[in-house]
């Protein structure tokens, strides 16, 4: 069990670094923080996997403000990018 | 039994995340990108946190793990729809959504 999770963390790693290809390339500011957005979603899947395989149930909190603090990065860029702030 | 329940979600959940990334890297414009992250990401996340809330023993381990799926579940529906609101109004998408 521990194999297959440490397993699974490599994956959701390596998806984590396909991302950042898109950050390199991607032509609009707002793909790159798609790609944010995935990040965010995949720490807090990382975390949920890494609180189990650790027995740390604090990691639990860890992911709950990633999910949240995700959330208000892609609103904060929308809202001062639909008033034309770079 | 329960962790080999537990073993399949989790890794369904991260092939559906495997796929979101490829969806994200491969397909031609931000709409059809926003479409694979979304849902493909909001599934993985999904089946991870259900296998993740079987391994976990506490009652409030389980609670916590239902409430992130939450939060993360109503976030990506949201912001989804913002940023696809504004590609459209700022023309980013090149073209007819």
């Amino acid at each position: 069990m521990t194999t297959f999770l440490s397993l699974t963390l490599i994956a959701l790693l390596l998806s984590i670094l396909a991302g950042l290809v898109r950050i390199f390339r991607g032509p609009e500011p707002a793909e790159r923080m798609l790609a944010a957005q995935l990040f965010g979603t995949a720490a807090v899947a990382i975390l949920l996997v890494l609180s189990q395989l650790m027995a740390m149930p604090a990691l639990l909190d860890v992911a709950m403000v990633f999910a949240l603090l995700a959330a208000i990065t892609l609103v904060a860029f929308v809202v001062l990018a639909s008033r034309g702030v770079r | 039994m329960v962790e080999l329940a537990a073993a399949v979600l989790i890794a369904t959940g991260t092939l559906f995340f495997i796929a979101g990334t490829v969806g994200l890297l491969r397909f031609p414009d931000i709409f059809c990108r926003l479409h694979a992250l979304t849902k493909a990401d909001g599934l993985g996340l999904a089946l991870i946190a259900l296998g993740a809330a079987l391994l976990a023993g506490t009652p409030g381990a389980v609670f916590r793990i239902v409430l992130i799926w939450f939060f993360v579940a109503t976030a990506s529906a949201t912001c989804g729809h913002l940023v696809a609101r504004y590609a459209r109004q700022s023309g980013a998408g090149g073209g007819a959504p």
